[in-house]
């Protein structure tokens, strides 16, 4: 089986968001007074070739812990969509 | 004193000849390795020195920890070496877990490169055990992400086992109670933002650097 993930990188509860803080204050200038919370992660996109979408998504938890962030200032949000027929044979995703 | 200084060089590394050329003033032999090697070879202290270690893709200094000198280090740490990793060094000491805690963007969204005031706040370090708590030095930085942070619990460990080495005079970045530099809870394992090897001489500003790598070389 082959899947598209998406991992959304944000901020852990409590580390500073510069970029989301930065661009929050700039919205109102462009007449936009009625917006709050505004956060700048990351994405990461990958195919991941697993046995089923429980081992894939046992996997990309692990390379999130090891690799592709760091826990102790980012967190993570895994979604796997599966790929089939010309989707799975391209595996661009696209 | 330390007379073999291995000093690792990642594709993206820039200032291993500047940190070579104050070791050497100071009397000790520098060697490169190159972080495709296995082995410190003979060194009895190591310096990962800052730069843009594999582009600082993903996250500064996230890469580094699989290139595999990066084992040798991890193991010469483990036996008590002294090991000193400046500005992106620091960096990848934090993400190989070699350091608690991270490095995020500065506060202010700007990189810096200015001479910042430090005080030294421990000398239980490898890199302050020269020295008394409370010298001031003068030391240029020169970062986009040196805003350290850590969870509360750590930041409570490493103050009960004294394991802040430097304090910003005036925090130029945002860092957690004024970090500039964190030791293990050894000692042994040491990170800065500021590069000490950029006051190495009256020429360049400051001197202050040289006692920060005199007590890094100081025997054991």
């Amino acid at each position: 089986m082959k899947f598209l993930a998406r991992v959304e990188v944000g901020h852990q509860a409590g580390i500073l968001d510069p970029q989301g803080a930065t661009v929050q204050r700039a919205l109102p200038a462009l007449g936009y007074e009625n917006i709050s919370e505004v956060k700048i992660g990351k994405s990461i996109r990958l195919v991941i070739e697993a046995n089923s979408e429980s081992d894939a998504r046992e996997q990309i938890e692990k390379m999130c812990e090891h690799l592709l962030t760091n826990p102790v200032i980012e967190t993570y949000e895994i979604s796997l969509v599966e790929l089939t027929g010309d989707a799975a044979e391209n595996s661009a995703g696209e | 004193m330390a007379r073999r200084v291995a000093v690792v060089v990642f594709p993206g590394t820039n200032c291993e000849l500047d940190v070579a050329r104050a070791i050497s003033s100071l009397g000790a032999h520098t060697e490169s390795v190159f972080h495709l090697e296995d082995s410190l070879g003979s060194a009895e202290a190591v310096i990962i020195p800052g730069g843009f270690a594999h582009g600082d893709y993903l996250r500064t200094g996230a890469l580094a920890q699989f290139s595999p000198i990066m084992e040798s280090v991890s193991a010469f740490a483990a036996a008590g070496g002294p090991v000193l990793g400046i500005c992106n060094g620091f960096q990848i000491l934090t993400e190989t877990g070699l350091l608690p805690g991270a490095l995020q963007k500065n506060a202010g969204l700007k990189f810096l490169c200015a001479s910042v005031g430090l005080s030294v706040a421990s000398n239980r370090s490898v890199l302050t055990r020269t020295t008394t708590v409370g010298d001031q030095l003068q030391i240029p930085i020169n970062h986009f992400e040196g805003n350290y942070i850590c969870d509360r619990e750590t930041l409570a460990q490493m103050k009960a086992n004294d394991q802040i080495v430097l304090r910003y005079t005036d925090n130029p970045n945002g860092s957690l109670d004024d970090i500039a530099g964190v030791s293990n809870e050894a000692g042994n394992v040491v990170g800065l933002m500021p590069h000490p090897e950029r006051a190495s001489a009256e020429i360049l500003g400051s001197v202050d650097g040289l006692v920060l790598l005199e007590s890094f070389l100081a025997p054991l």
